[in-house]
């Protein structure tokens, strides 16, 4: 453990920032105390410090002097994870990202923009929209989320399937390592030189460097998009009419389904028009010309009808089509609306083991007596259990957080993940002791170390150490025996 | 599926070398023996690690021992109407997936569909003590853990043995055609500018001896849309032709003189070097025979945003890839010491000092 900076002398510390202006610096508690959580409320911390550079000279400085005052850091940008990647330290900096907030640059011809971090990601969108072209990674919380958070945790969205993710979106990247030196990684050519940098900094979640530069790659948006809406009797045939449509060689810009809870609530929350009766609703769009989307809309009809829909509708207008979406975007809301909080599951599950894993969920949702709506992004297997509970009742909180670390082995068991987009933060950290081996848990240390060897950047998150593992395993005696023995093993 | 598992085996020739300090020089078929640094050291034989693992169509993933053959893998993928999208070049009509992944090359499809790291999803790799570790998974979405399974695409294997990989597959379009316009290399550039703006069905784009190569891939209706939005061009009746610009059969290849290849932003003008051009990646990779001073080769890719690369022949002793800064080298000499600290795995193929 590092001696406890509490005691610290904070006006010391800032008085080897003096070339920081004055505006940078939030040190009083109530100017902290906004910083004190991200996305996920569950878990405060009040900052000891925080920090609102303006410029990646001031990070550079910022960093040259925690790293040479021993004094962690965490990185943050819009604060809407859901992961806990950006609760503070009592002892340590809070680097809010949000005031490097311009785009740079827009190089139309090789279809790049270059935007700091605090650049909001639709934002990035918008200004390119006259041209024709956006960048494709729409995380729901698109309109505030920060493209420099969006990078540290590979943001995904509802059009992964066919677009990617953000490490499939971006060219480059300027990073400022613990020691406040600037690098630049990748290249606004198709690859570049040495090892693959960018794909290892995009994910790693504020433990490597502090980004203070991206170079996003730009899509020319499609001329069209058709929706079909289709309503099935059970998951389980609303899960095998996704894998005809995609044995069937379409490749849906988006795929997404819903169970009985969720479809409701969205329908209660955005008068959508969704059938109500239904055990699970699909929503699949196809993009590309008018000829293309119309071809591709007619098959996926005609593969979702024989996949036993009962009922279909196609959205071949842009009002209906936005109509129908509505109610899937609003879905994490309106379920709020039914309980007073809830807890978003992030598993991700190879998609035939959909049926499965959602009847297990059923079961333990009355084990542990809390209503469970499922949201699945079908297309690339990410579900989104959200776990509904009253925080003000006693102990709920604590069971909804024991049934959704069950729900997270289970995504394990099966041969998934458990996290596909919202990162493992504080929140998953005691999971990944579950998900890698101690070899495994070692190398990722020992990266950690060839960017930042005294442990500064974003401590506690991200990767456990072995002893929190050895810790966590002695609680959950699981290694030595087999879970989930129904489950087939591989 | 069948195949071997000779991984055991493998982890304990590594942890042998490791403790010997012994240099290996990995190897799978040994189609790409030309490319990179000069190899050195102790051959580790990776070709009988082979067999597919898994594959569910309908989950648009493949999983299978690194040693498997491209060959295998896509006639399994034909089969079911899918593909490799990044289209992996098999040189001599060979080359195994863990070659596809190590080297990081790709084919013509790759500026419309993606790179070979966008298509790995999970790795089993022996790190350089001789640690069997894995990462990533057979999903599509994975944020746990840093991202080693990406990393290792384009390290030529001086960061571990890969022994399996996933990765993302594709359905093959419905239907392909060639569309061919005789062009000179700037007016090829500006409209091939011109078009990668448009939301056109193009999957791969490609100019040599002024003739602009186009394919467009989609549904029926669609790809005939886009033809009439490109105007006036030949048909290609050659089903070949882009299988032997992807497997360097095309008779571009075929001089023995140094090949360099040019990764540049897109959209740059003709470069200012004499020698033999290939332009393919709609503009992003340029291949080139040149007399020219490799320093000024680098130089002048180097300073339109790319990199330069001695692709095939020329001094492979020497420098063969784009030098880093000396910041971002050190931090490359951190991580092979990360994953490889007795510095045992492709010693000097892709930088000199590790």
């Amino acid at each position: 453990m590092r001696p406890g900076p509490q005691a610290r002398d904070r006006d010391a510390f800032l008085a080897g920032l003096a070339a920081l202006p004055e505006d940078c610096i939030l040190a009083s508690e109530e100017e902290r105390r906004p910083y004190e959580c991200d996305g996920l409320s569950a878990y405060r911390e009040l900052p000891w410090l925080v920090l609102l550079p303006r410029t990646g000279e001031q990070v550079q400085l910022i960093l040259r002097h925690c790293s040479s005052a021993g004094v962690a850091v965490v990185a943050r940008g819009a604060g809407t994870g859901l992961s806990g990647g950006a609760l503070p330290l009592d002892n340590g900096v809070l680097l809010s990202l949000a005031r490097l907030d311009r785009i740079l640059d827009i190089d139309y011809r090789n279809r790049l923009a270059r935007v700091q971090p605090g650049v909001r990601n639709l934002a990035v969108s918008e200004a390119v929209a006259g041209h024709g072209l956006y960048y494709a990674p729409d995380p729901s919380s698109q309109i505030a989320c920060s493209i420099g958070g969006n990078v540290a945790e590979n943001a995904g969205g509802v059009h992964c399937l066919k677009y990617g993710l953000t490490v499939h979106n971006i060219a480059a990247l300027k990073l400022v390592t613990i020691d406040g030196e600037l690098l630049e990684i990748g290249a606004p050519a198709p690859d570049a030189p040495g090892y693959d940098l960018l794909a290892l900094l995009t994910g790693s979640e504020g433990l490597l460097g502090v980004i203070v530069e991206v170079t996003v790659r730009l899509l020319p948006r499609p001329q069209h998009a058709g929706l079909v809406l289709a309503a099935f009797d059970s998951v389980e045939s609303a899960g095998d009419a996704v894998a005809a449509v995609i044995s069937a060689g379409i490749l849906p810009a988006g795929l997404e389904m819903m169970d009985h809870l969720a479809l409701q609530a969205a329908e209660d929350f955005v008068h959508a028009g969704y059938p109500l009766d239904a055990a699970a609703l699909l929503l699949c769009e196809v993009d590309g010309s008018r000829a293309e989307v119309e071809a591709q809309v007619d098959r996926v009809r005609r593969l979702l009808a024989d996949a036993g829909a009962s009922e279909i509708r196609l959205a071949r207008e842009e009002d209906e089509r936005q109509r129908l979406w509505a109610g899937r975007k609003a879905a994490f809301p309106a379920v709020g609306r039914l309980a007073p909080d809830y807890y978003c599951m992030d598993g991700t599950i190879p998609r035939h083991h959909l049926g499965r894993v959602l009847a297990t969920i059923d079961r333990w949702s009355h084990e542990y007596g809390l209503r469970v709506a499922n949201v699945f992004h079908a297309g690339d297997g990410n579900l989104h259990p959200l776990i509904l509970y009253d925080a003000n009742q006693a102990g709920e909180l604590e069971r909804a957080e024991a049934l959704g670390a069950r729900i997270l082995e289970l995504c394990i068991a099966v041969g998934g993940t458990i996290t596909g987009e919202h990162g493992v933060g504080v929140e998953k950290i005691d999971q990944m002791c579950s998900q890698f081996a101690e070899a495994e848990l070692r190398q990722f240390h020992a990266i950690k170390k060839a960017f930042d060897p005294d442990g500064l950047l974003n401590p506690g998150k991200a990767v456990p150490t072995l002893a929190r593992c050895a810790e966590f395993g002695r609680m959950h005696v699981h290694h030595g025996e087999l879970r989930f023995p129904e489950l087939e093993r591989f | 599926m069948g195949g071997e598992d000779i991984g055991g085996e493998l982890c304990a020739q590594v942890e042998q070398a490791c403790r010997n300090r012994l240099a290996l020089c990995l190897r799978g078929t040994g189609s790409k023996a030309f490319y990179g640094r000069e190899p050195r050291g102790q051959v580790l034989d990776l070709s009988p690690h082979r067999g597919v693992l898994s594959y569910e169509p309908s989950e648009l993933v493949v999983r299978a021992r690194a040693g498997t053959p491209l060959a295998e893998i896509e006639a399994m993928l034909a089969a079911e109407r899918q593909m490799l999208a990044f289209e992996p070049p098999r040189f001599g009509g060979s080359g195994t997936l863990g070659g596809a992944v190590a080297t990081g090359l790709s084919g013509p499809r790759r500026p419309f569909s993606g790179a070979a790291r966008d298509f790995v999803l999970g790795a089993g790799l022996i790190n350089g003590r001789g640690e069997r570790l894995g990462f990533g998974g057979q999903v599509m979405k994975n944020v746990a853990g840093y991202d080693l399974s990406r990393l290792m695409c384009g390290a030529l294997g001086t960061l571990g043995v890969l022994t399996e990989v996933s990765l993302k597959v594709l359905p093959r379009p419905e239907i392909e055609c060639t569309l061919v316009q005789p062009c000179s290399q700037p007016r090829a550039l500006e409209r091939l500018e011109r078009w990668n703006s448009q939301p056109l069905p193009l999957s791969a784009a490609c100019w040599h001896e002024d003739q602009l190569y186009l394919r467009l891939s989609g549904s029926e209706a669609g790809v005939q849309e886009a033809q009439r939005q490109l105007g006036t061009a030949q048909l290609l009746e050659d089903d070949d032709w882009w299988p032997a610009l992807r497997d360097h059969r095309h008779p571009f290849f075929q001089r023995q003189a140094p090949l360099w290849r040019l990764s540049v932003p897109p959209a740059t003008a003709p470069l200012a070097l004499t020698g033999e051009w290939l332009i393919d990646w709609a503009g992003g990779q340029r291949w080139l025979y040149s007399e020219e001073d490799p320093a000024r080769i680098r130089t002048l890719t180097c300073e339109a945003g790319g990199h330069a690369s001695l692709f095939r022949g020329g001094d492979r002793r020497g420098t063969v890839f784009q030098p880093l800064p000396p910041a971002l080298m050190a931090l490359h000499r951190r991580l092979k010491q990360a994953l490889d600290p007795a510095g045992i795995l492709n010693p000097g193929r892709l930088y000199e000092d590790f």
